[in-house]
């Protein structure tokens, strides 16, 4: 749709056109804010950003302390980009191990557009309690309770 | 002809007094859309209703994405 708009504009003439064809998803799938009357909740806007992390070379030790009463931790390089995460399995192993040793590689993400009724249908369907949100470049935004999901649905 | 650009690009060009254009439909826009955008539908970007429009200043139009 928006290169047929850039053409329409030059046709009309307009010189100077810009086409932002990643658009409104890509926008609001980095976090950025939207302006509007949209009735359904974000996730964005019910992250916890406090959310525990720790470095690929940290010791579970470490990741455990840092995680209290999450039950997880996330980890992330330092640029912030999700590299795994820690669950309550393996914050409970040996706290000599290494986190690069034990961490769940590759762990789901969810962009922080993502609505709360389409986050709550996935942690339905996984049994998920708990969901990392990041940026479209992997970054990490914070962490979405399923509590704070149900809340904002209107469940 | 028109470039396209990416986001940072487009924080560049807002900063710099571009004019945000949403060419969805007006019921997308009105539930959400860029910050500052105006709203031009595709089926009514035509020479009436892009006379709202400055001709010397920069125009990034979008929608939701590669569509």
């Amino acid at each position: 749709m928006s290169p047929r708009a850039a053409w329409r504009l030059e046709t009309l003439g307009f010189t100077d056109v810009y086409e932002y064809s990643a658009g409104k998803s890509d926008w609001g799938a980095y976090g950025l804010p939207l302006e509007g009357k949209a009735k359904f909740a974000r996730i964005k806007d019910i992250t916890r950003p406090d959310v525990p992390t720790c470095g690929i070379d940290d010791t579970v030790a470490i990741a455990r302390e840092r995680s209290k009463d999450w039950g997880t931790c996330i980890v992330v390089n330092a640029e912030r980009v999700v590299l795994g995460r820690m669950f309550k399995k393996e914050l409970a192993g040996d706290p000599d191990a290494g986190v690069a040793d034990v961490m769940r590689p590759g762990p789901s993400t969810f962009r922080p557009n993502v609505s709360a009724i389409e986050m709550l249908e996935y942690m339905d369907r996984n049994r998920l309690d708990r969901a990392p949100v990041t940026t479209s470049d992997g970054r990490l935004v914070g962490l979405v309770l399923r509590e704070d999901a149900e809340r904002a649905a209107g469940r | 002809m028109h470039k396209i650009v990416g986001r940072e690009d487009v924080q560049r060009l807002m900063r710099e007094g571009a004019q945000i254009v949403e060419v969805l439909p007006r019921e997308e826009y009105e539930d959400e859309h860029l910050p500052g955008a105006i709203s031009i539908a595709l089926k009514e970007l035509d020479a009436k209703s892009a006379a709202q429009l400055r001709r010397d200043r920069p125009v990034v139009v979008y929608c939701h994405d590669f569509q």
